[in-house]
């Protein structure tokens, strides 16, 4: 009862820190998942994350898997539900007042500054990510590989990433 | 457009959008559901719910959910549809976690996990650079952006810190250009 009280409070906590998306989360969700309460390690986090980037639906449904990992079917629903209700209470509030909003000088200040910062705590959670995977020369160059090809075609992520899992197989048998 | 849908019938579309949108670009697959196929919504209705949903905390999907099923169905509407957006995803998660547990630590297991955690980081690298080029406008947005990276990423400062901090300093920037530009007073 205590650790799903636990889970409730980090996953609440880390719902307010989503902003522009939920890799802004992700400097904070490895320093308390892994750091501070020590539920799972940080290749267990990072694969949880990668496997969320293959699921459907919104990015961050990896919540759920954490939540799983430490306390069972009730650990998913109670990491999945804090980690929705504040924001989303917060957007329904936010959305019926908008056309109000919209007028309110500071707006424009906010949305351009909170911007900036976002675009900050996602580089930062894309270094945190790739201390912990890209281990050698060979998982640079995945990453590499699987950035460009994103860049320069309209192929679903979802193909390149499983195709990396693929090479890490191979380098793991002949490498 | 069509009229209100019963909450049934929303929960439902969000639940199949919800189970079919692999690999990300999730606004694509709302599009296609909600204004084309569904009509509830009109192409600038779709842009102004989506520019409310990313100026918010939360995830793009699930706070669409929420902004489109209020505006069809109240309340109950906005829970039924963050409800079937993440149902599919955080079930299909909830039971990897089970299949790690059991599974996860055989060694091409882990081979294979390690490949796609790699993948994964030249995706995220491809949203952030995405990201940035829609959201940074000029110098400063960068150095702000950069401030806020290295503190997190370099000097351990708790992202809350970061984000008030830099966040502050951002948004009186642009408040006090505004005010330069415009005159506007606050």
């Amino acid at each position: 009862m205590k650790q799903l009280a636990e889970i409730g409070g980090v996953f609440a906590y880390l719902s307010l820190l989503t902003v522009g998306g939920g890799m802004a989360a992700f400097p904070e969700l490895k320093e308390l998942t892994v750091d501070v309460h020590h539920w799972l390690t940080f290749p267990e986090l990072l694969h949880y994350y990668s496997l969320g980037q293959l699921a459907p639906g919104p990015n961050m449904m990896m919540v759920a898997s954490v939540g799983a990992h430490v306390a069972g079917i009730a650990g998913a629903a109670v990491a999945l539900i804090a980690f929705l209700l504040p924001t989303g209470v917060l957007t329904f509030a936010v959305g019926r007042v908008w056309n109000r909003l919209a007028d309110w000088p500071w707006r424009a200040p906010i949305q351009l500054g909170l911007g900036a910062v976002s675009v900050g705590l996602v580089l930062a959670g894309v270094i945190i990510m790739g201390r912990g995977a890209l281990t050698n020369v060979v998982y640079v160059a995945i990453a590499a590989a699987v950035f460009g090809l994103l860049m320069l075609t309209k192929i679903n992520p979802a193909w390149p990433i499983i195709a990396s899992g693929a090479v890490g197989i191979v380098v793991h048998l002949f490498g | 457009m069509t009229p209100a849908p019963s909450l049934w019938r929303l929960f439902w579309v969000f639940l199949v959008m919800g189970a079919t949108s692999i690999g990300g670009g999730v606004v694509g697959y709302l599009r296609s559901g909600l204004v084309t196929r569904e009509r509830w919504l009109d192409d600038p209705a779709f842009v102004e719910l989506l520019s409310i949903s990313q100026t918010l905390p939360g995830l793009n999907a699930t706070n669409m959910a929420i902004l489109v099923g209020d505006r069809l169905r109240g309340a109950r509407g906005a829970a039924l549809a963050a409800l079937g957006m993440c149902l599919p995803g955080a079930s299909l998660m909830t039971a990897a976690a089970f299949v790690y547990g059991s599974g996860g630590d055989s060694p091409l297991a882990k081979a294979f996990l390690h490949g796609i955690a790699a993948g994964a980081v030249g995706l995220v690298t491809m949203v952030l650079v995405q990201l940035g080029a829609k959201t940074l406008r000029e110098l400063a947005d960068y150095v702000l952006a950069a401030a806020t990276a290295v503190l997190v990423a370099f000097m351990g400062v708790p992202v809350p810190y970061a984000l008030i901090g830099v966040g502050a300093v951002a948004i009186w920037w642009h408040g006090r250009r505004r005010q330069r530009n415009t005159g506007d007073p606050k």
